[in-house]
């Protein structure tokens, strides 16, 4: 096992990089989806709720590998049929589509119990104000929303991190695929999984910690 | 004078006016038909046993509560008209809340500096000394940079008094302000209260303290069973009791 290291750190490393990158971008993606249809998913207007349910269970009952056939394979061949005759996306940018679609209707459930956390009146407190919707949503019930959303968002985050490994099936040269590769080279299938698994947990584990450490200083503010 | 739209005209003193007001949550009808005026300097306090509606009713007064039917003129502006303009409607009618409802998540000037920077109303630096001014006149004004959790009941109250005073309103609504709080804070709130009627402020208090009520309204209103059953001076309503529900609810709480 640490021969694996030794022979192959560069190509490690380098796809746990691509893996990061890919799970940072999606994130900021998710975050923006997220927000979007959870607010449209609280408000009173109906239509906004039922684009917004759509959305959430159509993505969630897809499982990520076949979103991420889909749109890597099924959305460039639908527009090459339209005469876009060498359109394609890059492994990049179909994993960060369909990784943000999927982490997106998660985060959309995520802000939608945040922002029904905060008490009814904070909201009405800033209506009888005069400020309107957006603004009271932006100022007095966003803010602590996302507060209480925080530990959500970080446990959202180790899954779509784990999630990118599904992401090696389209070829894009994460974690996962860098395994793959390298058994292809050495067929030592123990050691290249054990290295592979005990980097996965190492990141996430770390991760996690930060997380809580977050969440600590976090719920020190609310005692203030 | 103001025209409504069935050509009768609203006295320039008529601060609020309802006609017909009808609500209903659902199948259940929580205001059946409320007809009342309120004018410039009126203290209204409204009594009544709890589901009686005038929670409810004070909550339409700033549409809080969408209106099922009637006309509730706020300043000669229908709120219960679906295009009226809520947030100007709004700035004009401060409101206090039972449980408070300060933003936990910003100190106390900042709760009160909100709404007039935002709504371009200030400049921060007007809108800090104004709160400052404000937190003083409520005897707070140590208490700036302190958050919300850091407070007591009666002085979350009193911020929150100020915070809605910030707005500089024509009208403030009270919606059992000192039902929350312990014994001992009631009386904070209500001198914070009373002083604010001596200068004149259009208020309308919904609340179970009958000793202001006779103290410091200029009109008591007795509703039951989404009607007002009994309104006049507070001699009359609670001294003088016409009505057997009005009589038997006073008996009840004195």
């Amino acid at each position: 096992m640490i021969s694996i290291i030794q022979n192959y750190w560069g190509m490690l490393l380098l796809s746990l990089v691509q893996t990061m990158l890919l799970t940072l971008l999606s994130l900021v993606f998710a975050f923006i989806i997220g927000l979007i249809f959870g607010i449209m998913n609280v408000t009173k207007i109906k239509p906004l709720n039922f684009i917004a349910t759509v959305y959430v269970d159509g993505v969630r009952g897809v499982p990520l590998i076949v979103l991420a056939y889909f749109t890597y394979f099924g959305i460039p061949m639908f527009i090459r049929n339209l005469g876009f005759s060498d359109f394609r996306f890059t492994a990049l940018t179909a994993g960060t589509i369909a990784l943000s679609m999927n982490a997106g209707a998660y985060m959309a459930e995520i802000f939608r119990a945040g922002i029904q956390s905060v008490d009814k009146g904070q909201m009405e407190a800033a209506r009888s104000l005069g400020l309107g919707y957006g603004k009271s949503m932006q100022k007095v019930v966003l803010p602590q929303a996302i507060r209480t959303m925080i530990p959500s968002i970080i446990n959202q985050f180790i899954i779509s991190l784990k999630d990118t490994s599904i992401l090696s099936v389209i070829g894009f040269p994460e974690l996962t695929k860098a395994g793959n590769i390298i058994v292809a080279i050495n067929f030592d299938v123990f050691g290249v999984w054990a290295v592979v698994a005990i980097i996965y947990m190492i990141v996430i584990v770390t991760l996690s910690r930060l997380a809580k450490k977050i969440e600590r200083r976090v719920n020190v503010g609310n005692e203030r | 004078m103001l025209a409504m739209k069935d050509n009768t005209a609203i006295d320039e003193n008529t601060k609020i006016l309802v006609k017909n007001l009808k609500k209903n949550f659902g199948k259940l009808e929580v205001l059946k038909d409320i007809n009342t005026e309120i004018k410039t300097g009126e203290v209204v306090v409204l009594l009544g046993p709890s589901g009686s509606g005038k929670s409810t009713f004070l909550r339409c007064l700033n549409r809080l509560e969408n209106i099922t039917s009637g006309d509730v003129y706020i300043d000669g502006v229908n709120v219960a008209d679906k295009k009226a303009d809520l947030n100007a409607v709004r700035q004009k009618v401060g409101m206090v809340f039972q449980h408070f409802n300060l933003f936990p998540h910003m100190n106390v000037l900042a709760n009160i500096t909100l709404a007039p920077v935002e709504l371009k109303k200030m400049t921060k630096e007007q809108a800090e000394k104004k709160g400052m001014e404000l937190l003083k006149r409520v005897g707070l004004d140590e208490k700036a940079n302190a958050y919300p959790p850091q407070l007591s009941g009666g002085q979350k109250q009193r911020v929150a008094i100020a915070r809605a005073l910030a707005m500089n309103p024509d009208i403030m609504l009270f919606d059992e302000p000192t039902s929350a709080l312990d014994p001992e804070m009631v009386g904070e709130v209500l001198a914070v209260m009373k002083e604010l009627a001596k200068e004149g402020m259009t208020m309308v208090v919904v609340t179970h303290e009958i000793g202001f009520a006779r103290e410091v309204a200029t009109r008591v209103i007795f509703m039951d069973g989404g009607y007002i059953v009994e309104e006049g001076t507070p001699d009359e309503v609670i001294l003088n009791p016409k009505e057997p529900r009005t009589i038997d609810f006073l008996n009840k709480v004195l």
